[in-house]
């Protein structure tokens, strides 16, 4: 104790982020954790299996929508399995998002009277959208091991399987990144956590969810590659059932996209933290 | 050995006027009525104090350094930047210009209890508070029997805290925060809540660290008593600067001082009445006779000494003072006897002495009348409200604090019991 010191200034470097800080609060963050589960199951019937029904039914009805009646490509791929595996993905990346979209508006109340790192509370926000991740990928799996054993076309086992893992983090950071700047936003400007759920919903069909890329050329190709989730999702699909195309390039391209915006995310996020509670 | 903390010509500006507004469409509007030199449509009016341009220093460049073990006092009347200053300190929000540098971890009590969840139980509640406050799991697991016996909420520390009186649950906030391994304690008047014991309980609690653990603890508090008791420096601020860094005792005659203008001697010759009466009988001054500032035992009797002039012959008039508390209620009144006969164009000296032993400890404000009564019909020749500044002070070793926010104001004699 006799090292500690903290010195409060007016400015600090923008690269003063205070990383170490955070780490010394994971039990704070394990507690957030672990009333973000209590608080959302407490008075619900289903309780979590409310996890497990929300990507099952939602992967139902585009299989009904997008491939029965629609008759979109999948590829080849199972539809039901296609659409679940981009789904799955998908709410990794917009529960990432809006869990930490609010954070500050949400956080008002205790930002505004006692001190601590204020990242604790998005990445506790983060864990649990990735705990409810794998709870929904334990599912997928399951689904993708029943159609690889029964043969399905399309569906094979496919080497980069490890590789899920790198896109899984990067998908849950892109998301958090994403939503910790709306946060900073919004403290200034309300519209943007009223317009979140319109960017997410118009994110996800520019993103190849319910069609693959292959269906799409031309400059709309190009600018759904620029789409950072385009890769991701794409690449999510190669790795678990091994169909369609690897995206190397686009996925580099999308990997520096992720690294920059949690970078900025993080910086923006400091920096309106220290005076938030004046604007609020 | 360095200062525990050391807080170096801090500045915290507020912007007034144009705050922030809150949608993309009214800063646009402002933006665009600034460009065409016309006024801002999201001006806030009437706002003038301390401003400068558009904007209000709460703090205005204050400085002062704590040595390890001091118990400091900060005082000061509303909006003289006591809690934007504690809020500086405990990184609530952050500095304009300036810099605080602390050497010790912080325990902040300024708003106990925040972070509670009503769903969760007390114990879970102690663990999320605890970690809030920067405790790590282990040390709050060692400390876990303390704080519930601390907070007397044993029996129901597995119940969710949506189901606790306000009294336990402030119990058991206290007694987190209460014990959190820090250096540095800073404390706004958490102890005005809870019941009597329990206030006394924490004031023992701080006293105890303060003397026993060598913490330092900053204190921040309307209630002169209890500062009085824990501190040993005062730091006075006003106008959002230090006006006083130094020994208690001198701090609060000063404070008080400041808020009402000179209370020992009162010129009331160019006071405004009430209502804006011309007084016939005219209190000139008062002035206090057997204190050197306003603040009184409870066991001594008030003696003030009244000039009065009179412009109009009188007989049997009264004076009389109303007593109201700090928060501008009327606690009482004090009424001579009809022993004032005054002739037009003379001019008079008077001594009162007021027992006011059934006044419980606190801050109060005098208003004075002359006025005579005759067949119930009430005729006033001077009066002047809200002018005279004083404190009541708590006689030390009494049998508990007295708190008058459950208590009251009045402080009756004792009763008397007999046993049959």
């Amino acid at each position: 104790m006799e090292n500690y010191e903290v010195v409060i200034r007016s400015k600090t470097k923008w690269y003063d982020l205070n990383l170490k800080e955070v780490l010394k609060y994971k039990d704070l963050i394990k507690l957030f954790v672990q009333r973000n589960f209590a608080l959302i199951y407490k008075q619900t019937v289903l309780g979590p299996l409310w996890l497990v029904l929300n990507p099952l039914v939602t992967s139902v009805v585009f299989t009904v929508v997008f491939g029965q009646f629609a008759g979109l490509s999948t590829n080849g791929m199972p539809q039901f399995l296609f659409y679940m595996s981009g789904n799955t993905i998908w709410m990794l990346f917009s529960s990432s998002v809006s869990g930490t979209s609010s954070t500050f508006l949400n956080n008002a109340h205790i930002f505004g009277k006692v001190y601590f790192p204020r990242l604790t509370v998005p990445v506790s926000q983060m864990i649990t959208s990735v705990i409810n991740f794998f709870i929904q990928f334990v599912m997928l799996v399951v689904v993708y091991a029943g159609f690889l054993v029964t043969g399905a076309e399309g569906v094979s086992f496919s080497p980069y399987f490890l590789l899920l893992a790198v896109i899984i983090a990067q998908t849950a950071l892109f998301g958090t990144a994403i939503g910790i700047i709306i946060s900073s936003v919004t403290i200034k400007y309300r519209d943007l956590a009223v317009a979140a759920g319109l960017i997410l919903q118009m994110w996800m069909y520019l993103t190849p969810i319910v069609y693959t890329l292959e269906t799409v050329s031309g400059p709309l190709r190009t600018l759904l590659l620029l789409n950072p989730m385009t890769a991701v999702v794409n690449n999510f699909r190669y790795c678990l059932a091994g169909n369609g195309t690897f995206l190397t390039g686009w996925w580099i391209y999308s990997l520096i996209v992720t690294v920059a915006v949690a970078f900025g995310g993080v910086v923006l996020y400091n920096k309106m933290e220290k005076n938030f509670v004046d604007s609020i | 050995m360095k200062p525990i903390i050391e807080v170096k010509n801090l500045k915290k500006r507020y912007r007034l006027g144009v705050i922030g507004t809150g949608s993309l469409a009214q800063d646009l509007k402002s933006y665009w009525a600034r460009l065409r030199k016309k006024e801002d449509p999201n001006t806030m009016i009437g706002q003038e104090n301390r401003k400068v341009g558009d904007s209000f220093m709460a703090l205005n460049g204050v400085s002062f350094t704590v040595n390890k073990g001091e118990t400091i006092g900060v005082i000061g009347s509303n909006g003289a930047g006591k809690s934007t200053l504690l809020k500086l300190i405990t990184r609530v929000t952050g500095p304009t210009e300036g810099e605080i540098i602390l050497r010790g971890r912080i325990a902040s009590m300024l708003e106990v209890g925040t972070g509670f969840n009503g769903e969760m139980t007390g114990r879970e509640n102690i663990y999320m508070n605890g970690a809030i406050l920067g405790m790590t799991k282990a040390e709050i697991d060692s400390k876990l029997d303390d704080i519930i016996a601390f907070s007397e909420c044993a029996d129901f520390i597995d119940t969710p805290v949506k189901r606790y009186s306000s009294g336990m649950y402030v119990k058991l906030a206290f007694a987190v925060a209460a014990h959190l391994d820090s250096e540095i304690m800073i404390m706004d008047e958490v102890l005005a809540v809870g019941d009597a014991k329990f206030q006394k309980k924490c004031l023992d609690k701080m006293l105890d660290a303060a003397t026993n653990d060598g913490k330092t603890i900053l204190y921040v508090s309307h209630n002169m008593a209890t500062v009085k008791q824990l501190c040993s420096r005062c730091i006075i601020l006003n106008e959002g600067k230090v006006i006083f860094d130094g020994d208690v005792d001198k701090a609060i005659e000063i404070y008080l001082g400041a808020i009402g203008s000179d209370t020992i001697f009162g010129d009331l010759s160019d006071t405004p009445r009430f209502d804006g009466m011309k007084p016939t009988v005219k209190l000139m001054s008062y002035q206090i006779m057997n204190k050197d500032f306003s603040v009184f035992d409870n066991k001594e009797p008030i003696r003030m000494r009244f000039k009065i002039k009179a412009e109009q012959t009188v007989e049997n008039a009264m004076l009389r003072m109303i007593i109201k508390s700090s928060e501008l209620v009327p606690v009482g009144t004090i009424t001579s006897e009809k022993n004032i006969n005054v002739v037009a164009g003379q001019e008079y000296t008077y001594d009162v002495e007021m027992d006011l032993s059934s006044l419980a400890s606190g801050k109060y404000i005098g208003s004075f009348t002359v006025f005579t009564v005759n067949e119930k019909i009430v005729d006033e020749y001077d009066s002047i409200t809200d002018i005279f500044f004083f404190e009541i002070e708590e006689t030390i070793n009494e049998d508990a604090p007295w708190h008058s926010r459950w208590l009251g104001h009045n402080k009756f004699p004792d009763m008397t019991i007999t046993q049959i």
